[in-house]
């Protein structure tokens, strides 16, 4: 897995609970304590030995966490402004999920997003496919989902669904595009945005 | 083909045209701007762009000296580079063709590799593009890539402190490939502990070069470093493979001869030692001349064995070996006292 996906469950857990957290999970995990890379790629055991020791460490289910870092995710400026580039608004991103795995891969060759297909129904309602080879992913993308419609001022019901032979399914349903004031984004790149 | 075309302009209004090109210029016969894309009238806000000059409001930058409307109809199919003649000074590039008799010219401006400036400097959004304009993505890219860059950077950064910590713990000195004052210390434990185990004992030579300092200084630093490598290979010849040879300091060097041996055959040694290292050293035509003093400890002279107490007797002894005249190699005894004056400076 690629180390900027290691780094950000390190930084979920060290934002989210602190530092002595990450520091007992990498332990449990048997990994350094400094942690992991962003601009290197280890070895997939290495992440499901890290997501193992947090659920435990927690008590929080897998599912869970993986949710809660797609949360987090959106929660770093830098990401957060790279997924609005996706979408003037909400209804706009969902429509162009398909192209983030090719995006992501534009600025990261090896980066390894699964594909996501985005089948729209009617009413604004959408089931997005994830078609990765490792579950959990459908799981951090129903995350991100959450917390951009947050961002962008929509009300939507996000549900992921399960996984099936096909990948992991999540269901979307857009109940209104502009229900609260969203965050502000322009395009302009700010002075300091900062990284992980 | 239904038989309704027709060659004229107005065939696309300008409201559709102003959305497949958000930024485009009829500029009239006379030279006058008729009507312009809602991204451009955005930018030129105050300067209500409709009814000035088009070459009053853009500087024609490539090709130069277009001046009049004629010049511009003769660069018509290249290429342009224009500047906005008013701050910021916004810069295009685009292309200007002709339109029908009388009708004046067609100029599409986009912004180029400057869009991000552009962007900043009026504040556009997603909907001043084209639909087709791939200047979001380029956008999109410049800040993935600068986030990709910055963790290149701290990953470049913390390397070369793994590095430096690295070179910092190593046991090697970089210069003469001998062990350095760390590894020194490690094999001196490991010594000490065997010696205490009952094991063999081992002896420590202390080597102290003689005007080393005035060859640096009259003949430079290369020649400085040759007679180092010199004497180098000259200590590593004069030991067996698992003894232990040490550059401790600039021109310190330190021996730990493992096994028991007697005083005598240790100053033999050191004696030899020191005479290869008054032989000349040829270094680009120039010869060095240096020569070296030794104090020698044995482990056998210790109850217990103590590595600094050692260090600091043979270093005791290196010095006797100085006062009496340099060259001299000196074994330590428990009477040897530091004089006053200790330290000999070469």
């Amino acid at each position: 897995m690629h180390g900027l996906m290691n780094r950000a469950i390190q930084c979920f857990l060290r934002d989210t609970y602190g530092a002595e957290v990450w520091l007992t999970v990498a332990e449990q995990a048997g990994i350094e304590p400094e942690g992991f890379e962003a601009m290197m790629v280890y070895p997939d055991a290495i992440t499901e030995s890290l997501l193992c020791a947090a659920s435990r460490q927690l008590s929080k289910p897998r599912e869970a966490l993986l949710e809660d870092i797609g949360i987090w995710l959106v929660s770093v400026e830098r990401l957060r402004r790279l997924m609005r580039f996706g979408g003037v608004d909400y209804h706009d991103f969902i429509d162009t999920l398909e192209e983030l795995p090719g995006r992501a891969q534009l600025a990261v060759p090896d980066i390894g997003l699964p594909a996501i297909r985005v089948i729209p129904h009617s009413q604004g309602r959408f089931t997005l496919v994830c078609q990765g080879d490792r579950e959990g992913f459908g799981q951090v993308l129903a995350g991100v989902l959450r917390a951009m419609a947050d961002d962008y001022g929509a009300l939507a019901l996000i549900d992921h669904v399960g996984a099936t032979s096909r990948g992991e399914t999540i269901e979307v349903e857009l109940l209104e595009a502009r229900f609260a004031e969203g965050r502000a984004f322009s395009l302009a790149m700010p002075v300091a945005a900062g990284g992980l | 083909m239904d038989g309704t075309t027709t060659d004229q302009l107005t065939m696309v209004p300008p409201e559709a045209l102003g959305r497949l090109m958000p930024m485009y210029v009829w500029v009239s016969p006379t030279g006058h701007v008729r009507e312009a894309g809602p991204t451009l009238l955005k930018l030129c806000g105050d300067c209500a762009l409709i009814g000035r000059r088009f070459l009053e409001t853009f500087e024609l930058i490539r090709p130069r000296g277009v001046t009049t409307m004629a010049e511009l109809g003769a660069v018509a199919g290249r290429r342009l580079h224009a500047t906005l003649r008013e701050p910021p000074h916004t810069a295009f590039r685009g292309l200007a063709v002709p339109l029908g008799p009388g009708q004046g010219m067609l100029v599409n401006l986009s912004f180029g590799i400057a869009v991000a400036e552009a962007v900043r400097d009026h504040d556009l959004t997603d909907a001043d593009f084209a639909v087709t304009d791939l200047a979001v993505e380029l956008l999109y890219l410049h800040e993935a890539k600068s986030a990709v860059m910055d963790e290149l950077n701290g990953l470049n950064t913390r390397l070369q402190a793994a590095r430096a910590a690295a070179e910092e713990h190593a046991l090697t000195d970089p210069l003469t490939g001998l062990a350095n004052r760390r590894a020194l210390e490690m094999a001196l434990t490991r010594a000490a502990e065997a010696a205490d185990r009952d094991g063999p004992g081992f002896a420590m030579i202390h080597l102290d070069l003689d005007y080393f300092k005035s060859v640096n200084d009259t003949l430079g630093h290369a020649a400085g470093d040759h007679v180092l490598t010199q004497v180098a290979h000259i200590l590593r010849e004069e030991t067996r493979r698992h003894d232990i040879v040490a550059r401790v300091g600039g021109d310190e060097f330190v021996l730990i001869l493992r096994g028991s041996a007697d005083a005598d055959r240790l100053v033999a040694l050191a004696r030899r030692i020191i005479a290869r290292f008054e032989e000349p050293m040829e270094f680009e035509g120039q010869t060095c001349r240096i020569s070296g003093s030794a104090g020698i400890v044995l482990s056998s002279g210790y109850e217990r064995q103590n590595p600094d107490r050692m260090l600091s007797d043979a270093d005791l002894a290196l010095y006797a070996s100085k006062r009496n005249g340099r060259a001299q190699a000196t074994v330590y005894t428990p009477d040897l006292v530091l004089p006053d004056d200790h330290r000999t400076q070469d």
